[in-house]
């Protein structure tokens, strides 16, 4: 399994054209302000600079939509941590963009700027899905994207996937997972579309409106996601994430999975040195001033407890396919029991000193570790 | 003595008697206005919340007549419900008359007839009075002729007032000084004072409540309680100004306190007559009994680390409630926790919640018993207030329930339902009468035991808040009872033991099934919930395993929040009580209490 010891980064592009109707990231929709952004993400680079050491083996630049703003002045972001932290040769440089933004000199753009991945936020090959979660673009449009990356030169392409929005059908799904199979690519995310307070799909949910499917078919459509993509030659390596061989995981994400140290710049983001987690102001302008100030822009921060990292270990753990070393369940009394019961319901599977969440597993992997703490 | 006048004011739950007793204080000028609030004489948060007295209280109110006498008027406040029937008694058995509220929209309910009945007995004075004229609701003629109708009393001697606004306040204060007669001028008799409640102080003991009814009684006296025996030296008396106002003695005819070095309220009882310690002739003032808890009940820390705690809290709330009785139990499935008695559902309930509130305990508590008797095949007789110790089956030749009058209260058109849920409830031989056109009063024999669950609750519900209750306990009956087991994966869990008659068995036992069903969460496996009457199942339910969560992303490095709320999950998981490899919220056990549907 990758070994990761070198941290990573994440920037926040707070900026969105229009925001969609389920998502309860961080954006604002005034992209006026982008280039005071990047010079106050260069400062905030500048200033935490002793938070991680070492050259960076992963960066990603999300949202947001970082394909919302001026794509020269995302492409510096590369060379801007660069040479604040410096990049590992062969680093992953994501970079996260709509389907509906994406052109030729935008691509050229990012590729020039050192960026090796793209991360399209396709969500669906339904135009009445696009539709439903307020998407501006349309399935012809993803298509093109796909396609308009691959052949910018992208080598590593990945696309979003949202499943289980109300009208879609068993059928419907498959046929999205079809086309994504299509088009071979690196990497699919395919997302159960959670319903987050204060969004505009979580404000009808609570007016009464049927906003999701039922939950037996959301069960039947991340089983069925799980078997299609598997027998199209992708490792279901987390709940909502698959990729074409291991060397195609998300080396960034897998970051956060594993507890490594990663910074992360921008309003909102969040950052671990291997002992504290801290946050960001999440508004752009509490961001702006704390760094004018010189401060740093945390909106909070908390050093954890052993059994806090425990438990964080657990409950990442239980979200991929490295799992939980078993050694780590032993601290809770009754733990013997409890696991030979759920290695026999097929829950979890031994392999070596860790046990492994099956697919099953990941179904209720928020309630595995809870049966250990 | 002649300026002297005591009484009390008795009503159906709100009626309004603290709000008149509030006016009262009021009017008299007892109290500076800054320092007024509400319920004044309602010192516990859950009185005033709940708009029930459960401590009396007393209060000693100066008063200037219009005819420009000083008089001293002693307001002994009094619990207002069924469970403190004793307490009341004893609280009336001190003065000379009463004031008998109504409420003018709701008009007279079980609770008044009872008061009425109870003032009879003392043999007081009553003056009835119409409260909540200002309601836009109030109806004073049909009030009127209740009074006239269902207690007998002459409407024309009947007050209006409006406790909340002030009217009618002036009026009855006159009333109180000229119909109540002044107390009996005894005070040359050797010393009997009635005690009629205690309060526990930290500093000073019990603060024993009485009214002088013969002799006096003063600091350094040597004294006797009657019913125990104990003999204790005077250390302090006085008289109730809201504070406790010290005094050189206290008369017969007096209302007021007395401090004798005595520790907590469990060694004085409600009703016991004090004596001086060399009187050895002196015949108890009548209507003394010992209150015996009717309902029963096991509490259990949720935390079982929290076990002296809660010991610690009973041991304080003791102090000042001498009717809670308590002793050690413990369950296999809820660890070591105290069996406990009441008076009744209120209490019980009143309890529960001053703990929780007040104590900061948090419990879980077992379905309420009533006590029950069984003849053995040898002979014997045996009590049992708690299932798990019913006898084996084999040697039960009789069992015997505790059976009340139930007297209720409401417009005709409930007849139907009333009459319906009596008779779910196993009610017999029912009389009904119309005290009044358009009401009607409908006895009922029942087992204690099928209205200690929430036939209240139940009761106000199918007459839309109209209707009222009543009960006295009368005698033990034969029935067929057995016992219920509960099972959650096939282990029992003896907490959730109850005993129930044979013939609402099968229904009751569905009724927890489904309630733990609904209540205890899904897990990992499949759960079945199952009902036993000795080893044979007559119901079950099952709760179906957990195949998939929210599937929420973990994105964005926010690894915080997504902990924050394991960690509040595996914390309301510790809340749990854990069955063989369930867990079972505090929730469940609550339901299980509230399963009586028709």
């Amino acid at each position: 399994m990758i070994e990761l010891t070198s941290p990573g980064i994440y920037v926040h592009v707070p900026f969105c054209r229009t925001k969609c109707a389920y998502c309860d990231f961080y954006s604002v929709t005034d992209c006026d302000i982008a280039e005071r952004f990047l010079r106050a993400v260069e400062t905030e680079a500048a200033m935490r600079g002793d938070e991680i050491s070492g050259p960076v083996g992963s960066l990603y630049v999300g949202g947001g939509t970082p394909s919302a703003i001026d794509s020269e002045l995302v492409s510096k972001i590369p060379g801007i941590l660069s040479s604040s932290h410096g990049l590992e040769s062969g680093a992953e440089v994501t970079v996260e963009v709509n389907p509906d933004d994406v052109t030729p000199a935008m691509l050229e753009a990012f590729l020039g700027g050192g960026f090796n991945r793209i991360s399209i936020g396709v969500q669906s090959f339904d135009d009445s899905e696009l539709a439903f979660l307020g998407r501006r673009h349309d399935a012809a449009g993803a298509a093109a994207a796909i396609e308009a990356a691959r052949a910018s030169g992208f080598e590593r392409i990945g696309i979003d996937l949202i499943f289980g929005s109300a009208g879609q059908t068993l059928d419907s799904w498959r046929e999205s997972l079809n086309r994504a199979l299509e088009f071979d690519l690196e990497h699919i995310s395919c997302y159960q579309l959670t319903l987050e307070p204060g969004t505009p799909l979580g404000e009808r949910m609570l007016t009464g409106e049927a906003v999701c499917v039922e939950e037996e078919v959301q069960r039947t459509m991340f089983l069925e996601t799980s078997s299609m993509l598997s027998g199209g030659g992708y490792t279901h390596y987390e709940i909502s994430n698959f990729a074409r061989g291991e060397e195609n995981f998300s080396r960034h994400n897998m970051r956060y999975w594993l507890r490594r140290p990663y910074l992360g710049l921008g309003p909102s983001a969040h950052s671990f040195d291997g002992r504290v987690r801290r946050w960001n102001h999440r508004s752009v302008e509490l961001w702006l001033d704390a760094l004018q100030r010189g401060e740093r822009p945390s909106a909070g921060e908390e050093e954890l407890s052993g059994e806090q990292v425990r438990a964080e270990r657990l409950m990442l753990g239980f979200r991929t396919l490295l799992g939980v070393e078993t050694v780590l369940l032993k601290e809770h009394s009754g733990w013997e029991e409890t696991l030979e019961e759920l290695l026999e319901i097929s829950l979890l599977r031994i392999e070596g000193d860790r046990v492994i969440p099956t697919v099953e597993g990941f179904l209720v992997a928020d309630q595995l570790p809870l049966l250990f703490i | 003595m002649k300026n002297i006048r005591n009484f009390s004011i008795t009503a159906h739950i709100d009626h309004g008697k603290s709000t008149l007793a509030d006016r009262l204080i009021q009017g008299a000028g007892l109290v500076a206005d800054r320092d007024f609030h509400d319920q004044m004489l309602d010192t516990m948060d859950i009185e005033r919340e709940r708009g029930i007295t459960i401590k009396s209280q007393t209060v000693a109110i100066p008063y200037k007549s219009k005819s420009g006498e000083e008089y001293v008027l002693n307001l002994i406040d009094t619990p207002g419900h069924v469970d403190f029937t004793y307490e009341v008694s004893r609280a009336l058995a001190s003065c000379e008359g009463v004031l008998l509220l109504v409420d003018a929209s709701q008009g007279v309910e079980a609770q008044t007839v009872a008061n009425l009945y109870l003032a009879l007995e003392h043999d007081l004075e009553i003056i009835p009075v119409i409260n909540k004229i200002d309601l836009p609701s109030a109806d004073v003629n049909m009030s009127k002729e209740q009074i006239e109708l269902e207690l007998g009393l002459d409407s024309d001697n009947v007050i209006l007032c409006s406790a909340k606004t002030g009217v009618g306040v002036e009026e009855i204060l006159e009333a109180v000084i000229e119909k109540i007669p002044p107390p009996r001028d005894s005070e040359k008799e050797p010393l009997r004072a009635l005690i009629f409640d205690a309060q526990y102080d930290p500093f000073r003991g019990a603060i024993i409540h009485c009214r002088v009814m013969d002799g006096s009684v003063k600091p350094g006296d040597s004294i006797r309680f009657m019913s125990l025996g104990t003999i204790y030296k005077v250390e302090e008396v006085g008289v109730f100004k809201l504070k406790h106002v010290k005094r050189k003695k206290l008369s017969a005819g007096e209302v007021g306190y007395i401090i004798a070095g005595v520790k907590t309220v469990s060694d004085t009882r409600i009703g016991d007559t004090v004596v001086h310690e060399g009187n050895t002739t002196a015949e108890p003032l009548a209507g003394f009994k010992v209150v015996k808890p009717v309902v029963f009940s096991s509490i259990y820390p949720i935390d079982s680390n929290d076990y002296n705690a809660l010991a610690d809290s009973l041991e304080k709330y003791k102090l000042n409630d001498a009717s809670l009785i308590y002793q050690k139990d413990s369950s296999a499935a809820l660890g070591h926790g105290f069996r406990c008695g009441f008076l009744g559902l209120l209490h019980l309930e009143v309890f529960q919640e001053r703990l929780e509130r007040e104590f900061n305990q948090s419990i879980i508590m077992t379905s309420p018993s009533v006590l029950y008797r069984f003849v053995l095949s040898s002979g014997e007789e045996v009590t049992v207030d708690n299932p798990e110790y019913y006898p084996d089956p084999m040697h039960i030749e009789s069992a015997l329930e505790p059976y009340i009058r139930a007297s209720i209260l409401f417009p005709e058109k409930y007849m139907g339902a009333v009459m319906q849920l009596c008779l779910n409830r196993r009610g017999e031989n029912s009389h009904f009468s119309y005290p009044a056109p358009g009401r009607i009063e409908l006895l009922f024999d029942m087992p204690l035991a099928e209205v200690i669950h929430d036939f209240y609750d139940k009761l106000k519900t199918i007459t839309q808040g109209y209707g009222s209750f009543d009960y006295e306990l009368t005698d033990y009956r034969k029935n067929d009872l057995v016992k219920i087991d509960i099972l959650v994966n096939g282990e029992r869990v003896d907490a959730l033991a109850m005993i129930v008659h044979k013939d609402r068995a099968r229904n009751r036992t569905k009724q927890v099934c489904d309630r733990l069903r609904d209540e205890i969460p899904r897990h990992m496996f499949k759960i079945a919930v199952q009902g036993a009457i000795g080893g044979k199942i007559i119901a079950r339910s099952t709760i179906q395993a957990m195949r998939k969560d929210v599937l929420a992303k973990c994105y964005g490095g926010d690894i915080s929040r997504k902990r924050k709320l394991l960690e509040k999950q595996a914390k309301g998981k510790k809340r749990m009580k854990t069955i063989g490899k369930v867990s079972i919220p505090q929730s469940a056990f609550v339901a299980v209490l509230k399963t009586q549907d028709e």
